[in-house]
């Protein structure tokens, strides 16, 4: 891998962050949930409207939410005809709205910035995600999968490649799941508020084997956002602890996994490749010790299991077991979703990076109430878009702003 | 030259549906039906059609043909040449001669005859039926699917033509319009007295005459008909030592335009050298031909009797054909339009399962494109086509899904790996839940991918069956 290029860690200031609540927001429509995502961070970040350079607006699903541009977010806060882009990049949509507003403070070209993430889902009228295409000659010979039944492969491939039994797995996979939901608990924002016992996770009614439905995130309504500046801006607005983007970095597959056989189809190569170039982005050398939270794509128990591995912080075959002996419990070295993640919390899908953000900024500024962490310095969000054969993956790492 | 057939090959559908489970269903409304309740029938899965029939029947043929035909009354296209697609999904050369024959029981055997008849070898006949019928109806009880290919050719003969007849009628023992769904029959008894009968007697007596032979030197009658109906046409024609039993009627069905073949095919396996078959097609008149056998012996019809899986599920049986409107749920709203201007300048990739061979690194792919997989090689432009068809995988991963719409669900399908470098995301069929595992090998089978049902198109590609290895028994 070439070395990373100079690197934005430190250049950029998150100012203001804002979430709505996720769920089954059936009284909300998208333009609605932008607004009570936006208007919290604009009162976070104390500045005006005006005050904002340019906008990001990140949406996955042309077909269930506001079509296509960037004038549903520019209409919907009524913006000062300042630049609007919208971005599309499967799960990591949201993160990449934020990477947009970020560089562009980074480059200079802005001093303040918005990324705005919203989701519509709940129109559908049916459970689960929408279809979507894959394109007119990939729709010819690509199986009409769906995303859990994608991501249940990775559970095949994991227990043969590492001899770890498919009880063994689906155990340590029911152990996420329980996890999150009590992660939640704590959460008022979170869409899924209940305990579960892994006994539930394990006879749930099947949705892609060895996947049940505790096994898979929340289908949800859900906007979140960031007001990004350079740091002397944060600095003049008086805020006394200020969040610094370390790093953001994005890795995109290339077709390997999905063509050529050196791929095993038990580990997201993607999130490996973006997961080395974010620390050392980040200057972080030891992220099992160094990463005081993570926040990662929980889209299916078997994706966040596997992710600890891809992510480095645990060794190959060791994720079942490192789940189960509670490592990234609350009370674990390295809390994982402790907001809920995508399984509790929800997954409107173009939000759900800059949700994850916002977990982060909250933990850093000590301002997650019930939640709160003890000693977090870096905190590392991760998205998994697509599916394991072709997908994006996202890393962020928010810490500190050093001087 | 001697003229006859060179090769035959069976593909019987995997499900063996009882025959009981279905008079049992209707016991409540036709309990004459119980009477017809002996055996069970051969049924195609929800993916398969006339044209994947045939296929799978054409890919057991060993030789070279140069002219290829489609037989079938139930293609699924009123207008767009079977033959053609069938060709692509052979990938065999495009100069083949092309021909798609139907609207009578006799669509396999016009043509076979006249094939014969022309002394015209390296002609490929494929016939394939799947006949829809009413629920409760003597024809659903009694109609199985099929496919069976027959190869003309001067040597190495399975059979050689002797001579050959044809009578045309037009005796509408049963018929079925143009987009209709179903068959209108006309009384059994009538069909047998004035069809069967007077038609066989009126050409069967004549053809051994002008060839000298006694009708009690014919060792075997192949006839689609019920076997009542073939024993009664040996009586009344005198062919007192013919064979009339076929273990078709009672383990296939009736395979309609395809039930003479594959009545031919099952006596190969069992005519000894020098024995004289009369081989028959019924539908508005007869062809009527005599072969004689080698004695050169094929198993492909008991290969494909023995792959069969007994089944009982009725309700299965009538989703599959689309006789009951299953709820599949939203998802099976999508939008499957094809764009065709997209399937055509990529339809070798998509009917023939041709992929890519880097002539830089040698790594085989699919799909192919402009730029090789292989992570040290990436060359623009290197690749050679390289057929999969033919290929065994591997399962490196899977899933049962039971979200996703399939007609048969669950959608099963997983990662394949092939030697060579390929890895395939690929949808598997003829598979149950529970069946599969990481590191089985997997044949590549032509099927029905997906059906369109807003604009009446349907497209085909390539799916994996697990290798299940030798029937056992």
């Amino acid at each position: 891998m070439r070395p990373v290029a100079e690197g934005i860690r430190d250049k950029v200031a998150v100012i203001g962050m804002g979430c709505s609540a996720f769920g089954e927001r059936w009284d909300m429509s998208a333009a609605d949930l932008m607004v009570e995502a936006f208007t919290e961070a604009l009162a976070d970040a104390g500045i005006g409207r005006d005050d904002i350079d340019a906008a990001w607006l990140g949406v996955f699903f042309d077909e269930q939410n506001i079509g296509k541009s960037a004038i549903p977010l520019s209409n919907a806060l009524r913006l000062n005809n300042i630049p609007v882009t919208r971005v599309e990049n499967l799960c990591a949509t949201g993160t990449e709205a934020f990477r947009g507003a970020v560089y562009a403070v980074a480059s200079g070209a802005a001093d303040i910035a918005l990324a705005v993430g919203v989701e519509k889902l709940k129109d559908t009228g049916f459970a689960g995600l929408p279809e979507r295409t894959n394109g007119t000659f990939e729709d010819l010979w690509l199986p009409n999968s769906t995303a859990p039944g994608a991501f249940a492969q990775l559970a095949s491939a994991y227990s043969h490649k590492h001899g770890v039994s498919m009880n063994d797995l689906r155990r340590a996979m029911a152990h996420v799941s329980v996890k999150s939901h009590d992660n939640a608990l704590k959460n008022p924002k979170a869409h899924l508020r209940r305990k579960i016992t892994s006994e539930q996770v394990l006879n749930a009614p099947p949705v892609a084997y060895p996947l049940g439905v505790l096994d898979c995130c929340g289908v949800s309504d859900g906007a979140a956002c960031a007001i990004v500046a350079r740091p002397e801006i944060a600095r003049k607005l008086g805020k006394a602890d200020i969040v610094g983007v370390k790093s953001v970095q994005l890795s995109i597959s290339n077709g390997v996994e999905s063509g050529h056989s050196s791929w095993d189809g038990a580990h997201t190569a993607t999130t490996r490749r973006a997961a080395a170039k974010a620390y050392a982005e980040a200057g972080i050398t030891d992220p099992a010790k160094e990463l005081g939270m993570i926040e990662v794509h929980d889209c299916f128990s078997v994706t966040e299991l596997v992710v600890m591995e891809d992510l480095g912080l645990s060794e190959a075959g060791r994720a079942t077991t490192d789940i189960l002996d509670g490592r990234y419990d609350a009370a674990g070295q390295i809390p994982c979703q402790i907001d809920g993640g995508l399984k509790c919390f929800g997954h409107p899908i173009g939000a759900s990076g800059l949700r994850m953000l916002y977990e982060v900024y909250l933990q850093l500024l000590s301002r997650a109430d019930d939640r709160n962490l003890d000693n977090v310095e870096f905190g590392l969000t991760h998205n998994l878009g697509g599916i394991p054969n072709r997908n994006v993956a996202s890393i962020s790492i928010l810490g500190a702003l050093s001087p | 030259m001697t003229i006859g057939i060179a090769d035959i090959g069976v593909y019987l559908p995997r499900l063996r549906l009882s025959r009981e489970a279905i008079a049992s269903a209707h016991a409540w409304a036709m309990p004459t039906l119980k009477s017809r309740a002996t055996g069970s029938l051969a049924t195609a899965n929800w993916d398969e059609d006339s044209v994947t029939m045939a296929h799978e029947a054409a890919r057991r043929i060993e030789g070279q043909f140069d002219s290829l035909h489609v037989c079938s009354t139930s293609l699924p296209f009123a207008d767009r040449s079977h033959a053609s697609l069938l060709l692509e999904a052979l990938q065999q050369p495009a100069g083949t001669a092309t021909q798609d024959s139907r609207a009578s029981l006799r669509a396999a055997t016009s043509p076979l005859l006249a094939s014969l008849r022309k002394a015209s070898a390296g002609d490929l006949l494929v016939a394939a039926e799947k006949r829809r019928a009413k629920p409760a109806s003597i024809e659903e009880i009694s109609y199985g699917d099929a496919a069976v290919a027959v190869l003309t050719g001067n040597d190495a003969l399975l059979a050689e033509f002797v001579d050959g007849d044809t009578l045309a009628t037009d005796f509408v023992d049963h018929y079925r319009s143009t987009g209709a769904d179903f068959d209108y029959g006309f009384e059994e008894r009538w069909i047998r007295e004035e069809g069967y009968l007077k038609n066989l007697v009126a050409v069967i007596p004549a053809l051994l005459q002008r060839n000298n032979i006694e009708p009690d030197q014919v060792a075997r009658l192949v006839l689609n008909s019920t076997a009542r109906i073939r024993a009664s046409v040996a009586k009344a024609t005198g062919l007192s030592n013919a064979e009339t039993a076929l273990a078709a009627d009672t383990a296939v069905g009736d395979a309609g335009s395809a039930a003479p073949l594959l009545g031919l095919a099952e006596s190969l396996e069992q005519a000894e050298d020098g024995d004289l078959i009369l081989l028959v097609g019924f539908g508005q008149g007869c062809d009527a031909m005599l072969l004689r056998a080698t004695g050169r012996k094929t198993r492909t019809f008991s290969d494909a009797l023995d792959a069969g899986v007994d089944d009982d599920n009725y309700l299965r049986y009538l989703s599959h054909r689309e006789l009951i409107a299953m709820d599949w749920g939203k998802r099976a709203e999508r939008d499957v339009r094809t764009a065709q201007s997209a399937y055509y300048r990529q339809r070798d990739q998509v009917s023939g399962f041709v992929g890519g061979k880097c002539s830089v690194c040698g790594t085989v792919q699919f799909p192919r494109t402009r730029a090789c997989v292989n992570p040290e090689c990436r060359a623009f432009d290197t690749q050679e086509p390289y057929p999969f068809a033919d290929l065994t995988g591997t399962v490196k991963s899977y899933t049962e899904d039971w979200q996703a719409f399939s007609p048969a669900p669950p959608l099963v399908y997983g990662n394949v790996g092939f030697d060579g470098g390929a890895n395939i995301l690929m949808q598997f069929t003829d598979t149950d839940a529970g069946e599969t595992a990481v590191g089985d090998s997997v044949d590549m089978h032509f099927r029905i991918k997906d059906i369109d049902r807003a604009r009446g198109f349907r497209r085909y590609f390539w799916k994996a069956i697990k290798e299940r290895g030798a029937p056992s028994g």
